[in-house]
């Protein structure tokens, strides 16, 4: 199987459901000619032509409100906003249109649309190409919110999204797009949403995360591993509907809870992921739910030392999650 | 008189029982309108959006379309645009009564937000104008799929502000895609006057910006408005892109049920605009023409009245959406 890079599964998702399925195509701004300013539509238009590969006008209301359109009326569009940081002047077309067609209608018309938007910093991005945006989208019921952490669930995933009846909001780590590198067929399968994964079995401790920081997790639980650690890393893969029988399931199996993610901690997903373990296994405990993430401040600073600040790194998980464990 | 009176609708390729019938929807439309204000004024329904004094300008533009292949993406009061596209006084009055048989939402959504799969007509909301880029998108999809439809959305001068108007209707014009943008200017954004809404001479103004023809109509007459619209309907249907149309009109009513327009426009303003009332000016032209006399208006009178009847008798009595029924449809299966 080859070993291949984040970003490069997600062009490879986007090219075989492209190629099954004509009803889906790309927008964004320079998804066409540039093959995103990432590269993640890189050779599409070279063999879909611009019809499938559309370059927009520098607009994202338009980009998700014009994908609307085109999916209610049986399309299957795949929106690219260029930064997550970007998607604010689409936030009215995600929330009230998109993730309410269904309902308000009663279920006469659907929208199976796809967003794609890379997020998180650690690129030197600054304040407004390194934010975490999903806890945003993650009290919207009618979407459904993907983060993926490697290229395997990369590729599942998208598909999955692209493939679903309803609105996909697909936030990728855009740390991650060359950083992390993994086995991935080149058989088309697809991965469900909805469904978190357990990336290390373990006995001690258990931590919950996703995006960059499930890779923290991951290092660190290698190296506690030599300190007899045993750590169980649970990646929740969907932030939105939440798997709330494995979030259980992997807090009551060690009974020491450690949530990580770069996203700021008050409001964030892993209050919603707390508040479920609190409310369904707290007998199960043996300490308090420990939270690590990103500091309550606007967005991420652009000087280095202020960026390595805000960032969490593996020692940082490393030293939280060993804390847990001699509790 | 009649013998000297100046046959327009002729002129422009509307039949003489196509005006007839457009007449039909413009008092049916005021007589569903009119009788959800009765209903809310008495407590029966918690509320009414209007559509009063922009019969026309609606009815004539929904004419110029095809039922059945072009699409629609109204805004809240265009009564008269769903009407000519299917819709009936028994849906309206489900709707107004937000009982389960309201085929917009189930009587999930307030009056006047309109959608129905099987008459092209796309679910709306109640944030302005969110609609305009779901009708470029909508004509993007059809042209990729090789159909020669036209997409009509509508809105009101104050939702020309809105940056999903510029942003749709740029969107559309850099790919000359066929969508219809109908402003129904009614003078009033709730209580703001034109004046405080535009810089420009006319909403029709605004085209220009976008690489596309802009024109505005006297959306009191609904021949005019039908001429008008049925050229980009068939500019749009032949590759030639979009087009802007601004039909000026009155809103006759205050905004909505909950709205009290005395604390914004004098009487004697809705009074001068009264005399515009475009059913009444519609049906002197009719009889003009020789094609309406009293007796025939009154049976027609009787006929929408007994239909607006029947349409709230039947939805006062039609059962509630089950309370737990709320839980449905957030997801697809």
């Amino acid at each position: 199987m080859a070993v291949i890079s984040y970003i490069d599964a997600i062009t490879m998702a986007m090219r075989e459901e492209m190629r099954r399925d004509p009803g889906v195509f790309v927008l964004g701004e320079d998804v066409g000619v540039r093959g995103g300013v990432f590269r993640a539509t890189n050779g599409l238009i070279e063999e879909f032509g611009e019809e499938r590969v559309l370059d927009t006008p520098l607009a994202e209301s338009a980009i998700v409100g014009v994908a609307i359109g085109a999916a209610a009326y049986g399309m299957r569009p795949i929106a690219e906003i260029q930064f997550a940081d970007f998607i604010m002047p689409a936030v009215n077309q995600i929330v009230s249109e998109a993730a309410k067609i269904r309902y308000r209608s009663n279920n006469d018309w659907h929208c199976p649309l796809t967003i794609r938007a890379p997020f998180g910093g650690g690129i030197h991005g600054a304040l407004y190409h390194s934010q975490s945006v999903e806890a945003m989208f993650t009290n919207v019921p009618g979407l459904k919110v993907v983060v993926p952490s490697t290229p395997y669930d990369a590729k599942g995933l998208l598909k999955a999204a692209i493939r679903d009846e309803d609105p996909v909001l697909f936030f990728e780590h855009k740390r991650c797009y060359r950083l992390i590198k993994g086995e991935v067929p080149e058989t088309d399968y697809v991965l469900p949403i909805g469904k978190a994964d357990v990336k290390r079995e373990g006995t001690d401790i258990t931590v919950i995360s996703y995006g960059l920081t499930l890779h923290f997790a991951l290092q660190a639980a290698e190296k506690l591993a030599q300190e007899g650690i045993s750590a169980h890393v649970l990646d929740l893969r969907t932030l939105y509907p939440l798997d709330k029988e494995a979030i259980v399931e992997a807090a009551a199996k060690t009974g020491k809870v450690l949530i990580v993610h770069e996203d700021n901690k008050e409001g964030g997903v892993g209050g919603e992921v707390a508040a479920i373990i609190a409310e369904h296994c707290l007998f199960d405990l043996d300490a308090p739910i420990k939270r690590l993430c990103g500091p309550d401040v606007p967005a991420m600073p652009y000087s280095p030392p202020l960026e390595k600040f805000f960032m969490l790194n593996p020692d940082t998980v490393l030293a939280a999650m060993r804390e847990l464990a001699h509790f | 008189m009649s013998n000297q009176a100046q046959n327009r609708h002729q002129a422009v390729g509307l039949s003489d029982q196509q005006v007839l019938d457009m007449f039909y929807y413009m008092v049916l439309a005021r007589k569903i309108d009119e009788r959800q204000w009765l209903l809310n004024r008495a407590g029966k329904v918690p509320f009414v959006i209007s559509c009063q004094g922009q019969e026309a300008a609606q009815i004539g533009a929904a004419f110029a379309l095809e039922k059945g292949k072009d699409y629609l993406c109204p805004y809240y009061r265009d009564l008269g645009v769903v009407l000519v596209f299917g819709q009936t006084a028994r849906d309206c009055m489900l709707s107004a009564f937000a009982k389960a048989e309201d085929p917009n939402s189930g009587g999930r959504q307030m009056p006047g937000h309109f959608g129905s799969r099987k008459l092209n007509i796309l679910t709306g909301s109640s944030p302005v104008t969110t609609q305009v880029p779901h009708a470029v998108g909508i004509a993007l999809a059809g042209k990729m799929q090789g159909k020669d439809l036209v997409v009509f959305t509508s809105f009101g001068e104050g939702s020309s502000n809105q940056g999903d108007f510029h942003e749709g209707a740029n969107f559309a014009g850099v790919h000359k895609l066929p969508v219809i943008f109908f402003c129904e200017n009614n003078k009033y954004a709730i209580s703001v006057p034109l004046k405080k809404q535009l810089a420009c001479e006319s909403v029709a103004d605004r085209a220009v910006g976008y690489g596309f023809t802009g024109i505005s109509v006297d959306g009191n007459d609904p021949i005019e408005t039908y001429r008008v619209m049925k050229e980009a309907v068939e500019r749009a249907r032949a590759g030639g892109g979009p087009t802007l149309i601004e039909a000026v009109t009155y809103r006759l009513v205050p905004h909505s049920s909950d709205d009290d327009d005395r604390t914004y426009r004098t009487r004697e303003e809705v009074e001068e605009a009264k005399k515009q009332d475009p059913i009444l000016r519609f049906a002197a032209y009719l009889k003009e023409i020789g094609l309406l006399d009293d007796t025939s208006e009154k049976e027609l009178l009787e006929r929408v009245q007994a239909e607006v009847d029947e349409a709230t008798d039947y939805a006062e009595n039609a059962p509630y959406p089950a309370p737990e029924s709320a839980l449905t449809h957030v997801y697809g299966a």
